[in-house]
């Protein structure tokens, strides 16, 4: 083990988890983050060169294969639309997952019986984690894809079901611990761990995604430190550490958006419960408003917030977006964008697809920063939102989403609504926002509706 | 034991720098960060490129080098996206 080249090894290693260190550092501000990817593309490309020298290898031709094949299926991947980036990063944490559960189970058939129990413990944790991220992600990104159903899928003693099936796989991964011999407890633990990434992810809804995916991340990263722990490879325990807590944070964040726990949000099946309780408020009136109305609107106004969801990204909204805000600034009013942070199906999904449509990242604006605004704000103009700004979370303890934290829209002195229908959102839960006074709901797809605000006010007229 | 050890103390000191360096990544950024974050936890690559070249077993050759395949198209991919995603953040001209 006391060869110069191990040392070396150990040298790139540790210069490369400085790298990757610097790299997440440079990610707080968009001004530095560019160079944070060249930080971590200069860290993982050390990393590799140094690992080939690695006195153990006597074969490059499957090293090399392998390097070649990838590259190609993730340069394919890296061009895929930003609207489908969140089903790519779920496929991306099932990639990730794979390869640890490939290399925990080659790395099992090599060493056992012959492992001591504590590795033996994180060897069995590496590839449980593993294989449940692995088939959960795939599900994660299929129920994205819309390839499977978007609604959770549940039935009764579900819970139980899950939770029993988790037990036996930590108690067999336990049992192989205590007692290395008994390999015929892996297979069984592989197809546990298999097994409950997919029920695990099937009462999951559309809605949840942002956490859901967070929370992949977290074990995607968990399961990489694993390995290194197995493999005594500290580069790899350092990457590991800092993908799982970055996963941990965006879970917390997203649970806090939705004030919902961790495990509510993985027990409680969301979408289906509420969708009795929405029939109730069916024919309340509603003031609706033209797309000349909303133009004269929204040109006299002087400060609009305009409140994009996923509906937004659905109807391919952002560009016909991106126009009305053109004209707005052009005519001096001054427009925001207020973001949740779940809006979108994954964290800052919104934000990307606003940046996309090349809308100034400066006009984006998070939750916290926006609230206080409202009062000031002539207009808020809703595109494709829904859940996040109902404000019987804030005053009907018996809705569902009570307590959530949302947008204050009612506070601005216009609310206006872009919406298909009066069909309750994903969630199924009525919006007394759209029976308020001061709210005018804009019936019609977001992109044509707000196609024909632009042409109104680019028309003239208003000069 | 010893080398157990050290690899705890690297593995709760890189968790809380990862913790205090992520807290402050502004929500803006919350998805790029993602898809970095993906990208750099496949240096699991480099388990994989030993296992491929070792030809301790067969089973370890294939196993090697799906894993690499799998890997490297995180790696790859990621870095592609992610700078993609950051190249789209401008901000106005007007600086406010």
């Amino acid at each position: 083990m006391d060869l110069p080249g191990s040392h070396l090894i150990e040298i790139v290693y540790l210069a490369a988890g400085v790298l990757f260190i610097l790299s997440l550092k440079w990610m707080s501000s968009p001004d530095t983050a560019r160079r944070g990817v060249w930080a971590g593309e200069i860290g993982m490309l050390l990393a590799i060169c140094g690992t080939l020298l690695h006195h153990g290898i006597v074969d490059y031709r499957w090293i090399a294969a392998g390097l070649v094949l990838g590259s190609i299926i993730g340069a394919r991947l890296g061009q895929v639309q930003m609207t489908a980036v969140p089903q790519r990063t779920a496929l991306s944490h099932a990639f990730g997952a794979l390869c640890v559960t490939l290399v925990g189970t080659a790395e099992f058939y090599l060493r056992a019986p012959d492992v001591p129990g504590f590795t033996m413990a994180v060897l069995t944790l590496e590839v449980l984690l593993g294989s449940l991220t692995f088939t959960g992600s795939l599900m994660a990104a299929g129920k994205l894809q819309e390839i499977l159903p978007q609604r959770p899928i549940t039935y009764k003693g579900q819970n139980f079901v899950n939770l029993a099936l988790l037990a036996c796989a930590i108690g067999a991964a336990a049992m192989l611990s205590a007692d290395p011999s008994q390999t015929y407890l892996f297979p069984g633990i592989l197809a546990m761990g298999l097994a409950f990434g997919v029920l695990m992810v099937t009462p999951i809804g559309g809605a949840d995604m942002p956490t859901v995916i967070s929370l992949l991340n977290s074990y995607a990263g968990l399961s990489a430190a694993a390995m290194g722990f197995v493999l005594g490879n500290k580069l790899l325990i350092v990457a590991g550490a800092l993908d799982g807590s970055s996963g941990f944070i965006l879970s917390v964040i997203m649970s806090k958006a939705m004030n919902r726990s961790f495990t509510n949000v993985l027990f409680g099946a969301f979408g289906q419960v509420q969708t009795a309780g929405a029939a109730a408020g069916e024919a309340k009136p509603v003031r609706s408003a033209t797309a000349e109305e909303a133009g004269s609107i929204l040109s006299s106004a002087g400060k609009v917030v305009i409140v994009p969801g996923y509906g937004m990204a659905v109807a391919q909204a952002q560009h016909k977006v991106r126009e009305l805000y053109d004209i707005l600034v052009k005519q001096g009013v001054d427009v925001s964008f207020a973001i949740h942070p779940v809006a979108g199906r994954m964290p800052g999904h919104m934000n990307v697809l606003l940046a996309e449509a090349d809308i100034p990242y400066d006009k984006l604006h998070d939750m916290d920063e926006v609230n206080p605004e409202f009062h000031q704000t002539d207009v808020a103009l809703i595109i494709g939102a829904n859940d996040v700004t109902n404000p019987a979370a804030r005053t009907d303890p018996s809705s569902p989403i009570y307590g959530m934290p949302i947008l204050d829209v009612d506070g601005a002195r216009v609310v206006m609504v872009v919406k298909r229908g009066m069909s309750p959102g994903f969630a199924g839960i009525d919006n007394p926002l759209y029976y308020l006074d001061r709210t005018l709901m804009l019936f019609g797809d977001a992109k044509s509706f707000v196609g024909a605000i632009v042409r109104e006010l680019s028309g003239g007229g208003h000069r | 034991m010893t080398e157990l050890l050290s690899n705890l103390y690297v593995f709760v000191l890189a968790g809380f720098i990862g913790f205090e360096v992520i807290r402050r990544v502004s929500p803006l950024l919350h998805t790029p960060l993602m898809s970095l974050t993906n990208a750099l936890a496949a240096i699991a690559v480099v388990g994989a490129i030993v296992l491929a070249g070792e030809e301790k077993s067969t089973l370890a050759t294939v196993l090697g080098t799906l894993a690499i395949v799998a890997a490297t198209s995180n790696v790859v991919g990621g870095f592609i996206i992610t700078d993609r995603m950051l190249k789209m953040f401008k901000l106005s001209r007007k600086k406010p």
